[in-house]
Parts: structure tokens; C-alpha cells; sequence
């Protein structure tokens, strides 16, 4: 699920005496720094030979730096800049077939050795309740590799000024537009992590994501209503680069919407966030009733992420998250059978840790599998879920899918999504073209409120912009739209998908599981794409 | 350990203000330890201890403003991190909206430390999952759930002479039982301060009671009904609304509580006359730290009483611009009710539902805090008082507002947490009438 984790990440400009969320707060410059590899290598050594003389028959080491920095403005004013920093070691070991895990910032030869007999000690302790052992899947080592998001400017080396300067600029545009308020933000993370597993692998990786979320409020104080625009800017595994706005980058959409690919045009949205804003004020409330809905892939990408990749996430198929996040409804039978029908034969989705300019892009998992890239759904049917190494035997597969993750150096790594993304049609068709096609319809762009039951069943989506669509064409813009589906009838209502040109990514920062809840970046790709007779609900109420 | 003595944490934060050349400086301290046990499918999955300690340094030069923390405490690492929280208030741009450190206050103590808490042991935790595990088992069902404890203390200082220290306990405990077919689902929660009101046995009782008795639910129309909120049920959504009680937003014209024309609804009557809400930092059960994220002293707060709006939250700056006063930002929500338990409210009821829990509550419209989420673990339908027969579970579109209108019946308010609450709560179960359930949900 995705929580209110961005609610509270925003309250860090809320509270003078609140510490930053995500580690000490330090000096932007200190953002740069590295710790060196052959340091790395040489704790993870200590950590591994410390393990296995303890008596563990399998160790891996993760040293991670986590750097983080937060600007946050409102309309003409810096609300607030923090830079935080976290480093640390967190060890994981196998002894009596259980696992065992200690983490310390300690980042001494003798911290480390503590650390690894204190996982080992624990893996000790646990295995008298242990009912089965670990089994993991077989990762060949890979020796010392390195790897690195590719980026083209590291946001972290622009100085704070300029990116401050860019944030107020979008915020002015977007008053002189017309918004009664406006706050734009910069997050950008870099994750610098250090794997070593006595498989014999020594992995340096990377990491950087950047995300820039704008938000557009429009007030009638007349009519005492509002109504808010969010950005149409993703989260992405990019550099600053992807605040270029390049115009190769952007796709004319029905309804006058303008969709951006690998690049983003920050001062360009914020312009139209703020008339699009004062038009929903104005618009129309939606009728209710069935309709056939064309979905922006900025909208579509937290239906995938919710109905197919954590349905598809195997611990929760198993059980292992039956307290909090819940089960699913893709249940193991169904995949036996080879034919579960998840979706129409148009759909395959696909799971993939090496796509370009995504969130989950990475070289290697946090148990040193490299990533990969795997069909779930093929041509409409349930074909395989996400895994980790001590899963992969219970699909009978010989290898581990890459879904290891872990949120920090201090967290125990578990399974958590890939990227997850619908594949593009195959026939050529633009938006436009597909909305020629519908008689009765909503155009929906951008993702709203979200929420789905705890075995991934019944659903409903809001959005940012709904447009009705009569007899192939779009006729105004309406509000007050959400839709309610159930998963399985939904994905074999899809009709028609665009083509590649049309494909774009989005994501989220703040993807929630677990317990202690551990947050996770993934992104999820789609073509515009359509649904037919779709339930869709009126969400206007008055307080009297 | 990282729980330091009233006497170590001030000599530290004394050491702070004292390195500060900016123009005022305020110091926080905290430290914790925190323990927990995870287990699924009937084992045991994770368990661990984690322990902590963070000083936060923030100072200013005029308007300008810097923070940094550190997690190491001798001489050399205190100046380190004073003067990088200068070096970064000296590169920050001036913040307008800046508002000079508070004064020394006078902080009432609050019950919130409980000694056997804080004394919690690994074996402890291993045998609340036994004690869940066991008769999970026995009923043919599988448990899976979550204990998490800790004890911490929280100290703050500024260059005004303020000063305060207390230390707090917590204990958190949800379970989800569910019958190894898979076709029925109970859950319980507990959230306490004193581990001394728990007992893991009784607990687990309702959940398996309930995961037996939620086999082979029927389908009911969704449509409007009378309904049975468990405390749990209600404080997702209740906690949801106070997003709304921010002055600033309403004030600005972007809340439920924005008035036509400007300003805002305090003083309205928006609720039934039988809805009072208040905070209080000295609640004997629900008890939190006498003072807020800025220092400022948390007193009893009436927050709705008799169904009209009295407090709006106004953070230093609104209420400097505004001219009202700053007051503590309240650290829980207290929700008046009467005696009767959730049992005592579905004998009263001719026709209706019980909830048990509520999940994945979202924000359709701002404009009404128009909700959505569905029921979960344990949904059933009342009739003559009695509960018949387990139902499928539903998805609401419902207003809190709206929900606190249409009271029928309060119960006995008590202690409830919410992972995604910023509050420590005391909720009532509560009857409301229509309240409105748009779809069904097949999920178990």
C-alpha cells in the first residue's frame, strides 16, 4: 500500500524541534562525499570471516550511505532546506538454517566483527522456534562489480540556489496564472551501497532518484469552494536532468494535456496545474453510472501498482503479510492452472529491475542477484509472481527474481515490488485515436485518492483532470469522478492499449509494507490505455 | 543504552546552548529503545531490539535558520554539530516567516513512564506470540501478528532558559487470525502505555472468536445502514478529519472548516450535541508529553464540545499574524462517551452492522473530508440485538463529519492507536445511522 508517508515527510517544514525523518541532518557539500571502496570491502571481510567463525553457514554485508536532501517552498517563500545523511552496516547471516540480523552505525573493524557474531548469535536464538530451514536459491558470485544509475548531472552537485530559484519560479508562473496558492518541492535521494555475500560478491552500487512534486490550489471564496492540481511530474531513477523539459519529451494529449516522457517542464505544468485548477471549480459534476475509461498512463500507473504488482507479491500470496498489508487474491492454484484469466489477451505486464530512468532500476538486489526483467501476466494470464531467494523453490524456480530490498542499512531486506508496467499495444493508436472510438467515456490524467481492499479485490481511483467523452469526442471537462472495480473484471475490460509512442513511467517514493513498515521506491509504465463499462461513482457531498 | 537521566541530558543541551555564537539556539534530546516480535503462518518470522539517541540543534541568525543532528554526544561531536547548524543557517535564505525561539515555560508532568514497559524482555515477546500461536492453532487457524514496545525520553533547551525532561513507555500489539481455509478473518489491537493492562490470552480470544465466526459471510446490497464502529474502526477516520483543523488551510479557504467569504467555522455547530472532543496531555490512560513539537505547553484543549467547533490549530506564525494566542498543539484525542460497550450497543440495535476494522481510509474530497476504505476482519450483521450472521465486507464513501451527525448511540470511549495517526487516542464505540456503504468486497 502506499501510506501517508508523504504527509509526514512534509510536516518535516512543520515543526521547528521535529529532527529530519531520514537520518542526521547535514551540510549540503557533504551530500558528495563517498566512503571509500576499498574501506567497504575491507569491513564487509571483517563482517563475512567474524560470521562464519561464529559458525554461520551463509553471511551478506550491506554498507550503505543514504543521502537525502528536501527543498520546500510555497508560493514565494522557502519553506525549509534539509540535507540528512545515514551510514551504517547491516549484517545478515544463516546459522541453523535461520536467519539472524544486527546493524550498527559503528562503522569501526571491531563494531562490524560485534555485529556480525551479534546476527549470528540471534539467527542462534531464533532457530529453536524455526519449523523449516532457509533454503536459498543458488547466485553465482560475481566477484568486485560496480554499478550506477545512469545520469547525466547529479542533482545533489546543483547548488542549492539554482534549484531553489527553478522551484519559485514554477510558483510565480502558476500565481500570475491565476492559483490562489501554490507549493512546489525537490527531493532528491542517493543511495551509495556497498553488497558483499560470502557467495564471493563485492557489489558497489549507485543510486539516484529525483522527484519534484507541485501543487496547485484554486479558492473561490464566494462560493466558499476549492479545488487542488497536482503535478504531472513522476519520480525517477534520473539526474537533474530530468527537470530539462526537453520538448522531445512531450506528448500532446486530448483535452489539451500535455504528458511528459523522460523529462519534465516544471514552469510549463505549473502554468497549466493553475488554469486547469479554476476550470475544475467550474466544471460539471460527473452522472454516475457504467462508462468506458481512457486512462493517462500518470493515472493508470497506481491502478497497476495496486491491483497487479502486490497481488503478485509471493509473501503476501503466502501469508506473511496477513497482519498489515493483507493477502491476495492471486492465489497459487490459480497461477498452477495456467490459465487464470487475470486480464484480457491484450495485457501482459511485465516485472522489470533494469528499465531505464525507473525507481526500482538497480544493478544488483539487496542479496546480490542481478536484476532482471519477467513476464507476470502474458497475453492475459496469470503467469508468475515476484520472489526472492529464499522463495524461489516454492515456484520451483532455480534462481531468485532480484525483489530484495531493504530501506535503509538498519532494515532486515525483504521482498518488495519491481517495476511493474503494462506493455504497450502492438497496432499503431494515439490517445487521440482511442477517444475517437468511445461513445460514452471519461478521459482520466493523473493520479488521485486510491484504495483498495487487503486481498487486492475491490478498488476505487480518483484522478487530477476527468474530460467526458461523447461520440469520439471530448466535450468538457467534469469533476467528482472516482470509479470502483474489482481487479480481475477490470483488467479483462481492457479494450485497446497505445502504442509505444505513447508510453511513459510513473511512480511513487513512498510505497508502505511491512512490519516495522519499511518504504519503498517503484515505478510502473503503461500506454494510454482503455476500459470498457466501468462502474464510475459521484464523490460530491455537501455538509449541509 | 541511549535513555539518559534528567541530570545527563541536561548537562548535554547546557553544553549546546552554551557552544551556540548564533543568535538563539534550541536543543532537542531523545533516546529510545524499541523491541519487537513479528510472526506469521503460526512461526516466528523477525524479532529484534533497536537502540537510539539524536540531538537536534537548530539555531538562527536573524531569519535565517539551520538544523543538524548527530547521534554522538562527547565534547568534540557537541561543537561539531552546533557549528554545522550555523554553517547552514548562514547559507539558508531568510525565512519570512521566521518566529523567535519561545521563552521559559512551566511544564506540568504527565503520567507516562510505566517501569514494566520499559522493562519488557525478549522472553516476553516470545510468549505474546505463543500466547497468540497456541490457540490459533488449536482452532484450525493461522496467526499472524506484530508486537512492538519501547521506552524513551525526550528533553528540549533553548538559549531562553527553557528546559524540560520526561521520559514515556509504549506497547503496541495487533494480531489477524485467520481460519487455515481462508474463508474467515478476525483481528484485535491494543494499544497501551502500562504492559500491566495486558494480557496477550484474552486478546487473542476475540481474534479467533471472530475469524471462526466471519466463515461463509453473506452478501449484503451495499446501500445505507445503521452501524456498530468498534473504537478502531471509527479512529482511522475520526484522526483523518483533524487534517482539516489546521487554521492557516481553513483560514486560506482550503478546509471543510473555511468559511463563505473568509475564515474560518470555529465557533459553528457541525456535529450532534453529543459529539465533545478535547485533548489533554495529563489523561490518566491516554496520557502524552506536556509540550508540542515547538516547546510550546500542552494544556486540556476543548477541541468540539456539544458539536461546536472550538479549537482551530494555529501554528506560532498564523497565530502571530492572526493575533491569537499560540497554544500547545494537542499529542492525543479524547472522545467523551458514556458507559456501554460495543456488546451493550449491538443489544440496542433492531438492524445493523458491526465493524471491526477499517483499512487503506483515503481522501476522496478535502472540500467535505469525504473518506473512502472498506471493513475488514470480522464484519457482521445485527438483528434484535443479536449478532446472525457473518457479512461480506464493504467499501464506505463516508464523511467523518457527516458520520458524527448521524450518532445514535456512544459507548465507552478507550485506548486505540492508528499506525498512520499522529494521535494517541480515546474513541468510543459509536452507533451511526446511515452510514454508506457503496460496493462489496470479496476479500477475506
Amino acid at each position: 500500500m502506499e501510506r501517508r508517508d508523504f504527509l509526514k515527510m512534509s510536516g518535516i517544514g512543520l515543526g521547528v524541534l521535529l529532527a529530519p525523518a531520514c537520518g542526521r541532518a547535514i551540510a549540503a557539500e557533504e551530500l558528495l562525499t563517498r566512503l571509500d571502496a576499498g574501506l567497504k570491502k575491507r569491513l564487509a571481510d571483517t563482517a563475512m570471516t567474524a560470521a562464519k567463525e561464529g559458525g554461520a553457514s551463509y553471511c551478506d554485508v550491506r554498507i550503505g550511505s543514504y543521502l537525502r536532501q528536501f527543498l520546500m517552498t510555497r508560493e514565494d517563500k522557502v519553506e525549509n532546506v534539509v540535507n540528512t545523511e545515514s551510514t551504517g552496516v547491516g549484517i545478515r547471516a544463516i546459522a541453523n538454517g535461520t536467519w539472524g540480523f544486527a546493524a550498527t552505525s559503528d562503522l569501526s573493524i571491531e563494531g562490524v566483527a560485534r555485529a556480525a557474531r551479534q546476527a549470528v548469535q540471534i539467527a542462534k536464538a531464533n532457530s529453536k522456534l524455526t519449523i523449516e530451514p532457509v533454503q536459498l536459491a543458488p547466485v553465482k558470485g560475481v566477484g568486485e562489480v560496480s554499478w550506477a544509475t545512469p545520469i547525466v548531472r547529479n542533482a545533489m552537485e546543483v547548488p542549492i540556489k539554482e534549484k531553489i530559484e527553478r522551484l519559485l519560479e514554477a510558483n510565480a508562473a502558476a500565481i500570475k496564472a491565476g492559483a490562489s496558492f501554490v507549493s512546489s518541492n525537490l527531493f532528491q535521494i542517493n543511495e551509495q551501497k556497498y553488497f558483499a555475500s560470502t557467495d564471493g560478491s563485492w557489489i558497489d552500487q549507485d543510486i539516484h532518484r529525483i522527484w519534484a512534486p507541485l501543487q496547485v490550489s484554486a479558492v473561490d471564496k464566494s462560493t466558499g469552494k476549492f479545488r487542488r492540481r497536482e503535478g504531472m511530474g513522476a519520480p525517477m531513477g534520473m539526474g537533474y536532468e530530468y527537470l530539462d523539459g526537453r520538448k522531445e519529451d512531450k506528448l500532446a494529449l486530448p483535452g489539451g494535456v500535455i504528458g511528459y516522457i523522460n523529462s519534465y517542464d516544471m514552469l510549463e505544468d505549473a502554468v497549466a496545474a493553475a488554469k486547469q485548477a479554476q476550470e475544475k471549480l467550474k466544471a460539471p459534476s460527473v452522472k454516475p453510472g457504467k462508462y468506458d475509461l481512457v486512462l493517462d498512463p500518470s493515472h493508470l500507473l497506481l491502478t497497476i501498482h495496486e491491483s497487479v504488482g502486490h497481488p503478485l507479491e509471493l509473501d503476501r500470496v503466502l501469508g506473511y503479510e496477513a497482519n498489515y498489508a493483507g493477502t491476495s487474491f492471486a492465489t497459487l492454484d490459480k497461477w498452477k492452472s495456467k490459465d487464470y484469466r487475470y486480464a484480457s489477451d491484450k495485457v501482459t505486464i511485465v516485472a522489470d529491475r533494469t528499465q531505464k530512468h525507473s525507481l526500482g532500476a538497480v544493478g544488483y538486489d539487496d542479496e546480490g542477484v542481478k536484476a532482471q526483467r519477467w513476464d507476470l501476466i502474458k497475453d492475459g494470464i496469470l503467469v508468475n509472481y515476484q520472489v526472492i531467494r529464499d522463495q524461489a523453490r516454492i515456484l520451483g524456480l532455480d534462481h531468485s527474481q532480484g525483489c530484495c530490498y531493504a530501506d535503509s542499512w538498519s532494515s532486515v531486506q525483504f521482498q518488495r515490488m519491481a517495476n511493474v508496467s503494462l506493455q504497450p499495444g502492438t497496432r499503431e493508436l494515439s490517445p487521440a485515436d482511442m477517444v475517437k472510438g468511445v461513445d460514452n467515456g471519461i478521459y482520466i490524467v493523473g493520479r488521485g485518492s486510491y484504495s483498495i481492499d487487503q486481498q487486492r479485490y475491490n478498488a476505487q481511483f480518483g484522478g487530477q483532470l476527468f474530460y467526458e467523452i461523447k461520440n469520439g469526442k471530448i466535450t468538457q471537462m467534469i469533476e467528482d469522478v472516482a470509479y470502483q472495480m474489482r481487479t480481475p473484471e477490470f483488467w479483462n475490460a481492457c479494450s485497446a492499449i497505445c502504442d509505444e509512442r505513447d508510453y511513459r513511467i510513473g511512480g511513487t517514493f513512498f510505497d508502505g509494507k511491512g512490519q516495522p513498515g519499511q518504504v519503498s521506491a517503484v515505478s510502473h509504465g503503461a500506454s494510454t490505455a482503455r476500459f470498457d463499462g466501468i462502474n464510475v461513482i459521484n464523490t460530491a457531498r455537501s455538509l449541509g | 543504552m541511549s535513555i539518559y537521566s534528567e541530570q545527563d541530558a541536561k548537562a548535554i543541551l547546557d553544553k549546546v546552548i552554551k557552544l551556540s555564537k548564533a543568535d538563539e539556539c534550541t536543543a532537542t534530546l531523545g533516546g529510545s529503545v524499541d523491541g519487537n516480535i513479528r510472526y506469521a503462518l503460526n512461526a516466528v518470522s523477525t524479532s529484534g531490539i533497536v537502540s537510539d539517541a539524536e540531538l537536534g540543534v537548530q539555531v538562527a541568525f536573524g531569519k535565517r535558520v539551520g538544523t543538524a543532528t548527530i547521534n554522538e554526544f562527547d565534547d568534540a561531536s557537541l561543537e561539531k554539530v552546533v557549528r554545522r547548524a550555523e554553517e547552514l543557517a548562514r547559507l539558508a535564505p531568510e525565512n519570512p516567516e521566521f518566529v523567535p525561539a519561545i521563552g521559559k515555560q512551566a511544564y506540568a508532568k504527565t503520567k507516562t513512564y510505566f517501569e514494566k514497559t520499559a522493562a519488557i524482555t525478549p522472553e516476553f515477546r516470545a510468549s505474546v506470540a505463543a500466547a497468540s500461536i497456541g490457540p490459533s492453532k488449536e482452532a484450525k487457524c493461522v496467526a499472524a501478528g506484530f508486537l512492538s514496545d519501547g521506552a524513551r525520553f525526550s528533553a528540549i533547551a533553548n538559549s531562553n532558559g527553557n528546559f524540560a525532561y520526561q521520559t514515556s513507555t509504549n506497547l503496541d500489539f495487533t494480531c489477524t487470525v485467520r481460519t487455515e481455509d481462508g474463508t474467515g478473518s478476525g483481528w484485535v489491537a491494543r494499544n497501551l502505555a502500562d504492559v500491566e493492562q495486558f494480557n496477550a490470552a484474552d486478546e487473542i480470544k476475540v481474534a479467533v472468536q471472530k475469524a471462526t465466526a466471519s466463515r461463509d459471510a453473506k452478501a449484503l446490497e451495499p446501500g445505507k445502514y445503521t452501524v456498530i464502529m468498534e473504537p478502531a474502526a471509527s479512529a482511522g477516520l475520526i484522526s483523518f478529519m483533524m487534517f482539516g483543523f489546521d487554521a492557516r488551510q481553513a483560514d486560506e479557504g482550503r478546509s471543510f472548516l473555511s468559511k463563505k467569504g473568509g475564515g474560518n467555522k470555529v465557533g459553528e455547530k457541525l456535529y450532534d450535541e453529543r459529539v465533545t472532543l478535547y485533548a489533554d496531555p495529563a489523561d490518566p490512560v491516554a496520557g502524552v508529553l506536556p509540550w508540542d513539537n515547538e516547546g510550546l505547553p500542552r494544556e486540556r484543549t476543548p477541541i468540539i464540545t456539544k458539536g461546536k467547533v472550538e479549537y482551530m490549530q494555529y501554528s506560532r506564525y498564523w497565530a502571530k499574524l492572526k493575533e491569537k494566542k499560540a497554544v500547545g498543539q494537542p499529542g492525543n484525542l479524547i472522545m467523551v462517551g458514556g458507559d456501554k460497550s460495543t456488546m451493550d450497543l449491538v443489544k440496542s440495535t433492531k438492524k445493523g452492522i458491526l465493524v471491526t476494522r477499517t483499512w487503506y481510509i483515503r481522501m476522496v474530497d478535502p472540500q467535505t473530508v469525504l473518506l473512502t476504505g472498506l471493513t475488514r476482519d470480522g464484519t457482521f450483521y445485527i438483528e434484535n440485538g443479536e449478532i446472525k450472521y457473518p457479512i461480506k465486507n464493504f467499501r464506505f464513501n463516508e464523511s467523518p463529519v457527516i458520520m458524527l451527525n448521524n450518532i445514535e448511540e456512544i459507548g465507552k470511549p478507550v485506548r486505540v492507536g492508528d499506525d498512520e495517526s499522529p494521535f494517541v487516542m480515546m474513541i468510543p464505540p459509536l452507533k451511526i445511522r446511515d452510514f454508506t456503504f457503496t460496493s462489496l468486497s470479496d476479500a477475506v
